[in-house]
């Protein structure tokens, strides 16, 4: 070789960033200056810090902390370790692989204001199949969505069946990128499943744990849509998370106060997942 | 937050009768923009309304009977997300200039929310301002200026009670808490029917024992809705603005809530009141027409009567106004002069006549020569008398200030439920309420 | 046949988990679908119990002609803005994503932890509506479907990225450089060689971001509004208001706008089977 010769152009970059810069970035911007103003969308007026004070004083804030970070880390946890599992099983052969793919991904197909109905209705405490299912074996079942104590988590439990297909997908993906000599040869030392299940599939599906854990983790701490679409963070204030929270102050018209809520909330994941990430990142290139 | 529904009622559309509203959607290639008609004359204006099917029956029927009368000018009809999604959407579109030509929006605070004197056409010139009734055109009017014009008829807050039940046990419609909570009392004793009906699974239902019980507010206390706007008064330190929580707790406390009271949705609440299973349901008359669409015997089974308050003299109902159509300062030449004739047709006789062809009445008209077709159902019939009697009713505090906070549903539903004391919501309500009027940069707070 | 073969020492250990796992997702998965298609053919009462139970009749046909031709056919309008849109912008995601991420990847620089950051910011920021309004504007590009597509665009990048660059560290770097020994250029390198090993991760990417596209419906809303622009979320509004729900018509609707992304992962479930990476890793 004589000349140097780049094969990873920085052009690759350009439409990205043109597109991403000026369609996301810029606005992003522009929003951050209304975070510092009373901004009714017609005018705003600049206000300093103020919004920001009058957001740490909501009363629902608290409470919309540590359920944030519970909703988090039940739906992200629960993901890594059944999407895993899941995709493990699916990768193996088993009667009926692909029946069982197409009906574990499923759901991720759906809406989520039509998941959000259905569930409603199922979890619904007098009429709902599955109250009705547990009084056939004599469990009297709380109201799921309506009991202070499970509405969070009966949100965050169809959190996951709804997004455990997209985790399972992911890891299929990383599993079957596996080199299959690596496993023929655990195989040729006499490794069992479990034996190669620890040394080869669970090390290099890293990447897509990695993956799984950042998206899901984001996906969960920022997470609102589904929650809004079955308690509207109720009963009263007790699913509330801080998106819901954000997203009500922009309901109601408080443009400014909700920008600076999301500003917060943006530093609240950065602080959680950026950490996370380089740690996770780092890991990865040391294999 | 605000009650919004699209106000006007209304009816259940029997099968296939849904193909009817032709000028709506898409329409496949039809729907040209050009007019295409024969004289080249003809104005296409845009009339944005929200999604509920109540709204889009009642306009499309306004918009054939107007145009039937104005060959010349087309209207064509485009749909928003109805509560507070079409909030966002309505202020984006003013703040973008984008709004179509003419739009029907909520009356009173939400109003004010909007910006009127920046972003719409002031409608004061108008011959027809003189047949709108003044507690309307209050509730339309930024800085002396009249912006909107009603789009339907008025609403009641109050009690909708069964009457079969009430019959059976031999009791009176109450003109006072006491002698309201003793019919609960009896009416539990009896067994078998929910004395109060509550829905939670819509939270907004959860709010009618404080905003419906305004008039009996006004009444202990005539400058309350100044002194709240001036940040003087507060609901957990009035003990008259208190009782509509203490209320909402007294009925949770009495076991007097239908068992599924924390999931029922409004469907489920009007079912059990037409049924006569549950005997009072706190709501708006704007309910009615749908429920008597489904239960047609609830036209005559189910009557309505004012919350009752303390003192049996002041007895009266809060009223609501009805939502109204505006036209936004984008709106220029010859599609200014079709929407200001547009809404001209709103304020007359005949734009009455084709609401309550469209749906039933909801409550009186807000313009003058406008009257009720004679087959009202009981329960709007029941609205009357309060109306006509001095004092007899006040407009909800949302269209006297501007003042009203967004979480009022959630505190509702936690005091009503057994999650939160009364003084307590009364007291958080003020915090959120504070907050609320901070960001309309209000004096005094 | 898959390269992990994990659980099939055994027979008869396979067939019982089969078993187990073939009772609990008919459990899990498929009684919320049967209670979807049980309210969707049933009579408007009967929808309104939102009970599971047999229908009393079966009313498939009429439910289906109801829910497309309400609005005025706003169904069909929805299916085909859905599908230009979808379409368009997960192309667009794709093709620019798969060179970020690959660059990214690859090249190390200082500026690498700045990108990574960004990428992650499209992730967690959540848009500010009304600037971008204003930044449509600027282009002419407000209320045009180049614009929305464009804004799609923007908002999946992050997420496309993400997977592209984690599973371009997957491939050996070796195939890059016997590539660029051929004399590939960056561009031959990137859609000559690159590019078709990605193809499992590329169609992760296009089931899940089609999927997020196709049920948009807050973007279209702000972005294109207008009923003529309607995408099929905003179909389910035809059905359910504050005062009255048909919930048969409304389950039946959303069983329709399920249909497309259905198709679209029954298509690609074969090609996530056989679109394997390691074949062309060989030594």
């Amino acid at each position: 070789m004589v000349r140097v010769y780049r094969p990873y152009s920085n052009w690759f970059y350009l439409p990205t960033a043109l597109i991403y810069g000026v369609l996301f970035l810029v606005p992003t911007f522009a929003s951050l200056y209304f975070s510092l103003t009373r901004w009714s969308l017609f005018e705003s007026k600049f206000i300093g810090f103020d919004n920001f004070k009058l957001f740490f004083q909501e009363p629902a804030l608290v409470k919309g902390f540590t359920n944030t970070l519970i909703y988090a880390v039940v739906t992200s946890g629960s993901k890594v370790v059944l999407g895993l599992l899941l995709a493990v099983l699916l990768t193996s052969q088993i009667v009926a692989r692909g029946y069982l793919r197409s009906v574990v991904f499923f759901p991720v197909l759906v809406s989520t204001i039509g998941i959000g109905l259905t569930f409603t209705v199922l979890m619904n405490p007098e009429r709902g199949l599955i109250n009705g299912a547990l009084s056939v074996i004599g469990i009297d079942g709380p109201g799921w969505l309506t009991d202070p104590k499970w509405a969070l988590l009966s949100v965050a439990a169809v959190d996951v069946w709804k997004g455990v297909g997209l985790a399972t997908l992911i890891y299929i993906a990383g599993i079957v990128s596996i080199p299959r000599e690596y496993v023929e040869a655990a195989r040729v030392d006499g490794a069992g499943s479990w034996e190669t299940f620890r040394r080869i599939v669970l090390p290099l599906s890293r990447p897509a744990t990695v993956t799984v854990i950042i998206l899901s983790l984001i996906g969960g701490l920022r997470s609102f849509d589904l929650i809004w679409a079955m308690t509207r963070g109720g009963p009263g204030f007790t699913s509330d998370v801080i998106a819901s929270v954000i997203y009500k102050q922009y309901q109601a018209g408080f443009y400014g106060l909700s920008t600076a809520g999301n500003v917060v909330l943006f530093v609240v994941v950065t602080a959680v997942v950026l950490p996370l990430s380089w740690f996770l990142n780092r890991r990865e290139v040391e294999l | 937050m605000t009650f919004r529904p699209g106000m006007r009622g209304a009816a259940v559309l029997a099968a296939g009768s849904l193909a009817l509203t032709a000028c709506s959607a898409g329409s496949l290639g039809s729907s040209d923009d050009s007019g295409g008609g024969p004289g080249s004359n003809t104005v296409t204006i845009t009339y944005l309304i929200g999604n509920q099917d109540q709204d889009i029956k009642t306009a499309n029927q306004l918009v054939k009977d107007f145009t039937a009368k104005n060959p010349t000018i087309t209207v064509k009809t485009e749909t928003r997300p109805a509560g507070s999604e079409g909030d966002n959407i309505v202020k984006t579109r003013l703040a973008t200039g984008d709004m179509p030509d003419v739009f029907n929006y909520n009356t009173g605070s939400l109003f004010q929310a909007i910006a009127p004197q920046k972003n719409l056409v002031p409608l004061s010139d108008q011959p027809y301002l003189k047949d709108l009734d003044e507690n309307f055109t209050k509730t339309v009017t930024a800085d002396g200026q009249v912006y909107g014009v009603p789009g339907g008829g008025f609403m009641g807050g109050g009690v909708l009670y069964s009457i079969p039940v009430y019959t059976k046990l031999g009791l009176k419609p109450p003109t006072t808490w006491a002698e309201f909570m003793a019919n609960n009392a009896k009416i539990k004793a009896a067994g078998g029917v929910a004395p109060v009906i509550q829905t939670y699974g819509e939270t907004w239902t959860s709010q009618l024992f404080v905003l419906g019980d305004f008039h009996n507010v006004a009444a202990a206390e005539p400058d309350f809705a100044d002194r709240y706007t001036k940040n003087q008064a507060k609901y957990a330190t009035s003990p008259a603005a208190l009782k509509g929580f203490e209320h909402t707790q007294a009925v949770h406390d009495a076991g007097y809530e239908n068992k599924d009271f924390a999931s029922a949705k409004l469907p489920d609440g009007l079912r059990m009141l037409a049924q006569g299973k549950g005997a009072h349901y706190p709501n708006l008359s704007g309910v009615v027409a749908n429920m008597v669409s489904t239960h047609p015997e609830a036209a005559k089974n189910v009557g309505l009567f004012a919350l009752p308050g303390d003192d049996a003299s002041k007895n009266g109902l809060t009223v609501w106004t009805p939502g109204a159509n505006y036209i936004p300062k984008t709106t220029t030449g010859d599609k200014l002069e079709a929407a200001k004739k547009f809404l001209a047709f709103f304020a007359s006789p005949e734009g009455c006549a084709s609401l309550s062809k469209a749906a039933a009445p909801t409550g009186p008209y807000a313009v003058k020569g406008c009257t009720l077709p004679d087959d009202v159902p009981q329960a709007i019939k029941d609205m009357q008398p309060y109306l006509d009697k001095e004092g007899g009713s006040s407009l909800a505090l949302e269209f006297l200030s501007p003042v009203k906070g967004p979480s009022l549903e959630q505190i509702t539903v936690e005091v009503g439920s057994g999650i939160r004391k009364a003084k307590d919501g009364a007291a958080r309500y003020d915090e959120d309420v504070k907050k609320q009027a901070q960001q309309l940069g209000l004096a005094g707070w | 046949m898959s390269t992990a073969e994990l659980v099939n020492h055994r027979p008869g250990r396979k067939l019982a988990l089969s078993a187990v796992a073939i009772v609990a997702s008919v459990v899990v998965f498929l009684v919320p679908f049967a209670f979807i298609v049980l309210t969707a053919v049933k009579d408007r009462q009967q929808s309104a119990l939102l009970d599971f139970s047999w229908p009393h009749q079966f009313r498939f046909v009429q439910n289906f002609i109801e829910v497309v031709e309400a609005r005025d056919y706003m169904l069909v309008i929805a299916f085909i803005n859905s599908t230009i849109l979808t379409v368009a912008s997960v192309t667009g995601m794709v093709v620019l994503a798969a060179m970020a991420g690959f660059v990214l990847q690859r090249r190390k620089s200082r500026w690498n932890p700045f990108i990574n950051f960004l990428v992650l910011a499209g992730l967690i920021i959540p848009p500010a509506v009304v600037p971008t309004i204003w930044v449509l504007q600027q282009f002419g590009l407000f209320r045009t479907m180049p614009g929305l597509i464009l804004i799609e665009i923007a908002y999946g990048l992050s997420f496309c990225i993400l997977l592209f660059r984690a599973f371009v560290s997957t491939i050996p770097r070796e195939l890059d450089e016997a590539a660029i020994i051929d004399g590939a250029g960056p561009l031959r390198l990137f859609f000559g060689v690159i590019f078709p090993l990605l193809r499992s991760v590329v169609v992760t990417v296009v089931v899940v971001q089609s999927v997020a596209v196709f049920n948009d419906f807050v973007n279209p809303l702000y972005f294109l509004p207008g009923d003529k622009n309607a995408t099929v979320q905003l179909t389910l509004y035809n059905f359910s208001s504050q005062y009255s729900t048909q919930y048969n018509l409304l389950f039946m609707n959303i069983l329709l706008i399920t249909i497309p992304p259905l198709i679209m992962f029954l298509f690609f479930n074969r090609q996530i089977v056989a679109g394997m990476t390691s074949g062309a890793v060989k030594g």
